[in-house]
């Protein structure tokens, strides 16, 4: 160290030799409080994309080619998938009521897993897996090549530029293919009813509108919304804090889709406890 | 390329009108070439001091990048520069202190003073930070698109200008994944330049670059000071840059700030680190690692004594090479006489060897631009002077 002493005095304005900082707020640091970090600028982020959607100007242009993409991306998974996930319910549900000999039924138990249950979480799956990995990617690619600095830098904010877009177009789709995938959903239990476990037509429409109310419906696109919504926002937070380097980006991505997985399922038993208490079931 | 564009410019000017109306007074006709009605503005740093979590990266920085001069920040690989550039403009926050750009300190005001406070800065980043979905027009014409109402036109002369001026007119429609490392800091440095900024921050301009287009960047920053009477803050490593470009010179290690002041006062300077630094040479405090222990500097020095090559490259007599001056035909820089003024009331107080050489850059300067530019051919250095007149 002494080799570093100023040779000619005041050549140099030394600083006082104190290089360790005083450990500043040491509790904040602790590394077990990062997922409660992590939470809490998940809360940040959202609410800055709900203010930051009523502020001009708004990126109207950037909305509609990200509408175009996650619709493009989600519509054929989310429908492919919803078939299935359709048929397999009219048949446990069909093949279960037979044995009580109610088959006729199976129409009402369509309504209520599909259209309640399925037909959002097929939605958020897709929007998160399909268009929610894709944001996180291209966020992520974006903050490793210091875009979003250059961003900030130049006076625009990459929230109000980027992430309101993406995440409004995310909700957007979400909502709109909530009805897809339920009339899908519940148009593949028909068929299957009617033509593999030979029910009748008139019973499967008749206990689908003895027992569907309207509130289905809007729980299931009240779901459908949030889902969205979190699925986008989730993939935003995770694309504008990757790790360093390539490797962060892939990583940001994998956490997006399975922290997105988790938590709509969490969210989804909360709605659905919340919409059992507060909305009285139809008596068929 | 201009008439590519038809129904995304209709789309665009219909978005432009709906645009906010405040601010966008700053800015300027095509040509920008107003020199004296818009001045640089002082960044003040004070007690800055930065770290990641349990780790430091700098403390306690206090300096002043003067008013419309061009100052250089040095550095060994890893002393947190770029940190520090990062910190200027809000983009990383410090945990102590302030920097004050234009009455807002950066370091604490709130976010939308802090979004004003930025359309001051121009800022080139390491790897231009160009956005890879945008066409280099698109890329440059964007801050123009985002904080102004200019019709397409307009931006398409502000645009072609800016690329001309970084020597990649004809290259409009390339995309930043195809062009070279060297084009795509140029470009990024033209998209710093679009709105006139008053502060422009250049994060390593030379890395990537070869010397000869190193030397033309430096022509390029003096040009534009001399232009736009910006403050300019260059952030590098390299020698050829430092011992050219500024008017200023300071050096970060191992966390501090070495010493910030007048190039002569660098470049005279006995301190090792610095005089290591400018030379290059493997003998003195800075090693390949962070730290360095004096077992290590003893065996080193006793390698060099006995003949082995010390590393080092650049000339000894650093200390001489001249300061670049605008490119003949350019208005001449304003912040010289400024500097001049801040320097001699302040040369008391600075060592023999620096007051020495600050005098004798005086006195050569005194002898008029055609001297100082004779001189500056003289030097191999100063490639960028001498054949700046052809541009």
């Amino acid at each position: 160290m002494s080799a570093q002493e100023p040779t000619v005095p005041g050549a140099v304005r030394r600083l006082p030799p104190s290089a360790v900082l005083p450990a500043r707020t040491p509790v904040a640091d602790a590394p077990w409080l990062a997922p409660l970090r992590q939470t809490g600028e998940f809360f940040i982020l959202a609410a800055l994309v709900v203010r930051m959607t009523f502020k001009r100007p708004f990126q109207f242009r950037e909305l509609v080619e990200q509408f175009w993409f996650v619709a493009s991306v989600t519509i054929l998974p989310a429908a492919l998938v919803s078939i299935p996930f359709g048929a397999v319910i009219a048949l446990q549900v069909g093949s279960l009521l037979q044995q009580f000999g109610a088959q006729s039924f199976t129409g009402a138990g369509s309504v209520v897993a599909v259209v309640q249950q399925a037909s959002p979480l097929i939605v958020a799956l897709t929007i998160a897996g399909a268009g929610g990995s894709a944001i996180c990617a291209d966020l992520g690619a974006r903050t490793i090549r210091e875009e979003m600095d250059a961003m900030e830098v130049m006076g625009v904010s990459p929230v109000q530029r980027l992430v309101v877009p993406r995440v409004l177009a995310v909700t957007g789709v979400a909502v709109l293919l909530n009805g897809l995938t339920s009339v899908v959903g519940v148009l593949g239990g028909y068929f299957l009813n009617v033509y593999v476990q030979h029910g009748t037509p008139g019973s499967y429409l008749s206990s689908f509108s003895a027992l569907a109310q309207l509130p289905d419906l809007y729980i299931s696109e009240i779901k459908a919304l949030i889902f969205g919504f979190l699925a986008g926002v989730i993939a935003a937070h995770r694309g504008l804090n990757p790790r360093p380097g390539p490797k962060g980006v892939g990583d940001a991505v994998n956490e997006s889709v399975v922290i997105a997985f988790l938590l709509l399922f969490v969210v989804n038993v909360v709605l659905t406890a919340i919409y059992l208490q507060v909305v009285p079931a139809k008596v068929a | 390329m201009a008439l590519t564009r038809p129904l995304e410019w209709r789309l665009l000017g219909k978005r432009i009108t709906a645009r906010r109306t405040l601010a966008r007074e700053r800015l300027r006709a095509p040509t920008p070439v107003k020199a004296g009605l818009q001045m640089g503005i002082e960044v003040v740093v004070e007690g800055l001091s930065k770290s990641f979590g349990r780790s430091p990266v700098w403390h306690d920085v206090t300096l002043t990048l003067p008013a419309g001069e061009v100052s250089v920040m040095l550095g060994p690989s890893g002393t947190g520069k770029t940190v520090f550039l990062k910190s200027l403009v809000g983009l990383l926050k410090p945990e102590r202190g302030h920097v004050f750009v234009d009455g807002t300190d950066i370091v604490t005001c709130s976010e939308r003073q802090l979004y004003q406070a930025r359309r001051l800065f121009g800022v080139m980043f390491q790897d231009g930070a160009l956005f890879g979905s945008m066409s280099l027009y698109d890329n440059i014409a964007f801050p123009l698109r985002e904080h102004t109402k200019l019709r397409e036109r307009e931006i398409a002369d502000i645009v072609m200008e800016k690329m001309g001026m970084v020597g990649l007119a004809g290259e409009e429609a390339k995309f930043p994944g195809q062009i070279s490392g060297g084009m795509r800091k140029r470009a990024g440095l033209a998209r710093a330049l679009v709105l006139d900024p008053q502060i422009i921050l250049c994060d390593e301009p030379d890395s990537g670059l070869d010397p000869v287009r190193t030397a033309y960047l430096s022509q390029l920053l003096i040009d534009l000071n001399a232009e736009i009477d910006a403050t300019i803050l260059i952030v590098t490593h390299n020698i050829q840059i430092a011992a050219t470009v500024p008017d200023n010179i300071g050096m970060l290690f191992r966390g501090e700030l070495v010493g910030f002041g007048p190039r002569e006062l660098l470049l005279t300077s006995d301190e090792p680190v610095v005089s290591q630094f400018l030379a290059g040479r493997r003998i003195g405090p800075i090693g390949m690692a962070e730290e360095k222990d004096l077992a290590t500097i003893a065996a080193e020095q006793a390698q060099v004594d006995s003949g082995h090559h010390d590393g080092g490259t650049a000339a000894p007599d650093l200390r001489i090479v001249t300061q670049l001056d605008p490119t003949p035909g350019m208005p001449p820089r304003q912040a010289v006489q400024r500097r001049k003024e801040r320097v001699m009331s302040m040369l008391h107080t600075l060592p023999p060897a620096a007051r020495e050489a600050i005098l004798d850059s005086f006195s050569g300067a005194a002898a008029g631009p055609g001297m100082s530019a004779g001189e500056a051919a003289g030097q191999g250095m100063d490639a960028a002077g001498a054949w700046g007149g052809e541009r």
